[in-house]
């Protein structure tokens, strides 16, 4: 007995009750509540978690969002298409690339729009160098989440690297705007190739010192290895996508399985895990940055050095578009993000839909992965699952 | 756990040796295509306000600004950005109509008061106005509107060469609505057309395929849109946003699009005319050209009883007595009027006003509106001007549309470079292919090529049609030999106007040049001829400088009673005429409800 009168056998409980529910009685002083968020560090931006533990093990958990909505789609329903866009990327800040693509291609998709081959290259370029910077901060940014910043301090250089990149081609850091609906906005300066490849040299050299820092590390491994284990039957039940999916043995890729732009035209093959813990689904996002490292070489080597960057396209401040509707899928870092829109024959879309990751993967896998673990690691698995609130609210 | 895991992360001490990454006050230069804040060329905008309208999160506002005038082609307005709206989307730079707009690449800017993030850029200087870095429009091929005019179908020159069949084709539904997708609805057009046509209105009206709505803006402005669609001098397209960096929206050809499309029997349905006030004022209108038949239009409107008066025996004046079939089929004209007719206007035939005439219509009508025109053709007066064999060209014109036969010799002269001198040109040559089965014309005027007055497509179509036009030359005599025209002698002309800006061509006598001919004909500009006004009217009524009749803005004379309009006082064209005839409508109605 213990001088505050808590069980300490918590294999006990919570127990089901006859209707099949887990009985947690507040009362009985064997549960605490505890929130984390919707301000938290350990948060990755403003959603809660309300908690119910038992010790330090959590007994039940709840997703909880509505903290960050700001009714994007709704906006973008009350604007031209072209006006559409910039308002489309802040739908995920961490990679707004997604977002300009997935509109933009909605939108000329309904409109029977080709784009020129140019400005398909420059588009691949721009979401593997989203993808690259995005998993420049979720890589260290796990080792993070177990208190090792160095990881982080370096993966935010590297980021800054690829952002400079970002900068000298569409003249924006984070939020780029670069794909108007029709196709780019411009060619890669001159000595762009030269002095991506540098920065990618560099980044060669920091997957080494990553894996050295965490992957080797004897505490990260400690800390990730079986922890918080994925069942594979659960990836199709939640609608787990991306490494999320990978890492548990689906090998599942938009770019290989639904191939758009040019990315029938590269050498690549997705990793795939077959032991889906925090570990293994940071890790398949490291082997991932390598990846995204070797398709930006391949598609500056294979990218033809002139051509149109943009289609014809009808006169952008009245643009209407006929009644129609469409699904328009793309790989991002964090698996399958997509954009449902539909029109209606008037200069608006009459409604606009995102399907990201983090919807399915950080409302439901998440609060129901939580069930066992430990209070210190629900910021590692939130983060193993690359939650982006922004991008769950819209 | 391993020794080697428990190590390895001790690697990362490595990094003490090396040089730190972060940046260091000042911070660094963005790079060339950095989006920063706004600079603009004012000198280069017009103020088309497409920088606002794309604008998704309403940052840019146009307002009037200091030292910035209002023009043609110029509404006089600035963007003002307000920085605390710009998202740095740098769209209103890729949809500027004239490339005035960039963004500098600065995107450091420290003040206490927040008002101070507004501005307008390049009125409002600021430390980034000289920057050569920074985001600008997208080039090449990178356009948010179509740069290109949808071409028009035309007859070509073997074709029309003969024929006096029209032979401009017109725009199909779809050429309309593509055509129409290019304007950017700035509106800049409205304010240099005479008439202050709802321009991008109707223009969109043709983009919703609402064609009766495209009809009613066109009559709130202009009862003759048959006739603009086809021949008007269209000054819009002159000042078109879109026309900086690409064709100028085909306005003319557009208004004519909407007029085409519908049948004269649903006129009266459309514009919700079936039934019309009519009131007790009479007026008494001179002449049936443009400016009396607007005038009527909109009078007819206003519930008054109109009556024009025509020497002629039909309606239409220059637009069917000088203008050429080919350009302006009759039956177009006829379109028109009728539908003003039917309004309750009657138009009197082969009347001629003479003073008599116009003293006893002062006696029986409430107002007299005179829009007589010009139909005095001007000589070179040169030696041998008087032959009989020497024409004007505005009288072969009307000869022509009346199916008189003129005379037509293998060689013709024509000397003149403005449009009345080609459009005879061009009738003279389809006369000449009928008859010889080739083209016999030299049109010679005293400006060179690069300014003469002539519409550029006229100089090139009248050219692939056969006629030879060589222009720079100043007319000395015409040479005859026994009682017959043999041809014109002409020297170099080196300039027309004197350092005062007064026409006083400038020759040179050596360098001479002999065009043959059988007849001549002269086309150097009309003369008013209003000797219907009696004497001592005359006398009452303020002229000014050129032997004009003075109008107020109404186009009232100083003769409370007495209005004119058209090219007597303004223009000359088709749309000043109708423009005047308006403007004077609602002028004749103001003073008649005074009365
Ligand atoms: C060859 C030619 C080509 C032209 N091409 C174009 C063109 O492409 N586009 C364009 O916009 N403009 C063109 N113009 C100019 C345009 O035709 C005139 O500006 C316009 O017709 C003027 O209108 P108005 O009503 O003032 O006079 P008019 O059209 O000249 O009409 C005056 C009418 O008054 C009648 N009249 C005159 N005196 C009397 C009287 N005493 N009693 C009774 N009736 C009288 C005349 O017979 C005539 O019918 C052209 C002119 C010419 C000569
Ligand atoms: S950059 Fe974008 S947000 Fe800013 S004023 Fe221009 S259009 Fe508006
Ligand atoms: S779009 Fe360009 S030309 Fe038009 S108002 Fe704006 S800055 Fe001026």
């Amino acid at each position: 007995m213990s001088l505050l009168n808590i069980e300490t056998d918590r294999s006990k409980y919570p127990v089901k009750g006859e209707d099949g529910k887990l009985q947690i009685d507040l009362d009985s002083h064997k549960y605490v509540k505890l929130w984390q968020g919707p301000n938290h560090p350990g948060v990755t931006g403003n959603m809660a978690l309300e908690l119910t533990l038992a010790g330090d093990e959590i007994v039940e958990s709840k997703t909880h969002v509505g903290y960050l909505h700001r009714g994007f789609e709704k906006l973008i329903e009350r604007r031209l298409f072209v006006q559409g866009l910039p308002t489309s990327i802040r739908m995920c800040v961490a990679e707004p690339d997604s977002n300009e693509y997935v509109y933009s291609t909605c939108v000329e998709q309904l409109s029977g729009i080709d784009i020129p081959e140019m400005a398909k290259w420059i588009r691949a370029l721009l979401l593997e160098m989203a993808r690259l910077q995005a998993l420049l901060r979720v890589v260290p940014g796990q080792g993070g989440t177990f208190a090792l910043g160095l990881g982080v301090q370096w993966g935010v250089y590297m980021r800054e690297l690829i952002l400079d990149r970002f900068e000298e081609l569409t003249g924006g850091r984070v939020y780029h705007m670069f794909m108007t609906p029709g196709g780019v906005r411009g060619l890669l300066p001159g000595g762009f190739k030269k002095r991506m490849e540098e920065n990618l040299k560099e980044i060669d050299q920091f997957v080494i010192n990553i894996d050295n820092l965490m992957y080797s590390n004897s505490v990260f491994k400690k800390r990730a290895i079986d922890v918080a284990v994925l069942d594979p039957s659960w990836i199709d039940k939640y609608g787990a996508v991306g490494p999320v999916a990978r890492s548990a043995g689906y090998n599942r890729d938009v770019r290989k399985d639904y191939p758009y732009l040019i990315y029938d035209q590269l050498d690549f093959e997705p990793k795939v895990m077959n032991h889906s813990d925090i570990y293994n689904r940071s890790r398949i996002r490291w082997y991932d940055i390598q990846t995204s490292v070797d398709l930006i070489r391949q598609i500056m080597a294979k990218m033809p050095e002139k051509g149109d960057i943009k289609a014809e396209t009808p006169n952008v401040l009245h643009w209407r578009i006929p009644k129609g509707e469409t699904y328009v899928r793309s790989e991002a870092s964090r698996g399958e993000y997509g954009l449902y829109m539909v029109t209606d024959g008037s200069d608006k879309p009459r409604r606009i839909n995102l399907r990201g990751p983090s919807y399915t993967q950080a409302v439901a896998l998440l609060q129901d992965l939580l069930v066992g673990a430990n209070i210190a690691d629900v910021a590692a698995i939130m983060v193993s699952l690359q939650t982006c609130p922004p991008e769950i609210e819209r | 756990m391993s020794l080697k895991d428990t190590l390895i992360p001790f690697k990362a001490w490595g990094n003490l040796v090396k040089k730190p990454v972060t940046l260091k006050d000042p911070m660094r230069e963005g790079a060339p295509r950095y989006r920063g804040f706004h600079k603009n060329d004012v000198d280069t905008c017009i103020g088309c306000g497409s920088c606002e309208a794309i604008c998704e999160n309403e940052a840019i506002v146009m307002v009037p600004a200091e030292g910035i005038e209002t023009k043609d082609g110029d509404s006089g307005l600035r963007p003002l950005v307000d920085y605390g709206r710009c998202c740095w989307c740098g769209l209103c730079v890729d949809v500027c109509t004239t490339g005035s707009l960039s963004l500098s690449n600065e995107h450091t800017w420290i003040c206490e008061d927040p008002e101070e993030l507004k501005y307008i850029p390049g009125i409002d200087k600021k430390p980034w106005d000289e920057k050569e870095e920074g985001w600008k429009k997208p080039v090449p091929n990178y356009h948010f509107y179509g740069q290109e005019r949808v071409s028009m179908e035309e007859m070509e020159a073997e074709e029309r060469g003969d024929s006096f069949i029209e032979f401009v084709k017109g725009y199909s539904k779809e050429q309309a609505q593509k055509e129409a997708d290019r304007c950017v609805e700035c509106g800049i057009c409205v304010a240099t057309c005479p008439a202050h046509m709802g321009i991008p209105e109707y223009i969109k009206a043709i983009r919703n395929d609402d064609i009766e709505e495209g009809m009613r803006v066109l009559y709130e402005t202009n009862p003759l849109p048959e006739i603009c669609g086809r021949i008007c001098t269209h000054k819009c397209e002159d000042v078109c946003s879109v026309g900086h960096e690409g064709d100028p929206l085909s306005i003319r050809w557009l208004k004519r699009y909407i007029a085409d499309q519908v049948p004269s029997d649903k006129y009266k349905e459309i514009l919700d005319t079936q039934k019309i006030y009519k009131g007790d004022k009479k007026i008494a209108l001179i002449g049936a050209g443009p400016a009396s038949l607007s005038a009527a239009y909109y009078l007819s409107l206003l519930g008054h009883n109109c009556t024009i008066f025509e020497k002629l025996d039909k309606a239409g004046g220059m637009m069917r007595y000088g203008i050429p079939e080919y350009r302006l089929p009759y039956d177009q004209i006829d379109k028109d009027v009728k539908y003003i007719e039917s309004l309750g206007t009657e138009i009197i035939y082969n009347t001629n006003v003479d003073a008599a005439k116009f003293m006893e219509l002062k006696e029986n009508y409430d107002v007299v509106y005179v829009g007589t025109g010009l139909h005095l053709g001007r000589s070179t007066a040169i030696p041998g001007s008087d032959h009989e064999h020497v024409f004007q060209s505005i009288d072969l014109l009307r000869e022509i549309t009346e199916g008189k036969e003129i005379m037509v010799p293998e060689k013709v002269v024509v000397i003149g470079g403005g449009n009345v001198a080609m459009d005879i040109t061009r009738s003279i040559a389809r006369l000449q292919k009928i008859k010889y089965g080739k083209v016999g014309v030299i049109t010679t005027s005293l400006e060179k090529e690069e300014v003469m007055p002539a519409d550029r497509e006229e100089v090139v179509e009248a050219r692939e049609e056969g006629s030879i036009i060589n222009p720079g030359w100043g007319p000395k005599s015409i040479e005859i030999e026994d009682g017959k025209i043999k041809g014109l002698h002409v020297v170099r002309c080196l300039s027309i106007f004197d350092e005062t800006g007064r026409f006083n061509p400038s020759l040179d006598e050596d360098d001479k040049n002999f065009f043959e001919a059988d007849m001549i004909v002269e086309s150097i500009g009309q003369g008013m001829d209003i000797s219907y006004l009696p004497e001592e009217l005359k006398e009452k009524i303020e002229f000014g400088p050129r032997g004009r009749i003075n109008v107020d803005d109404y186009f009232q004379t100083s003769l409370d009673w007495l209005f004119a309009g058209g090219d007597m006082i303004q223009g000359p064209d088709v749309i000043h005429g109708i423009a005047n005839g308006h403007k004077a409508a609602i002028g004749i109605d103001n003073f008649l409800n005074k009365k």
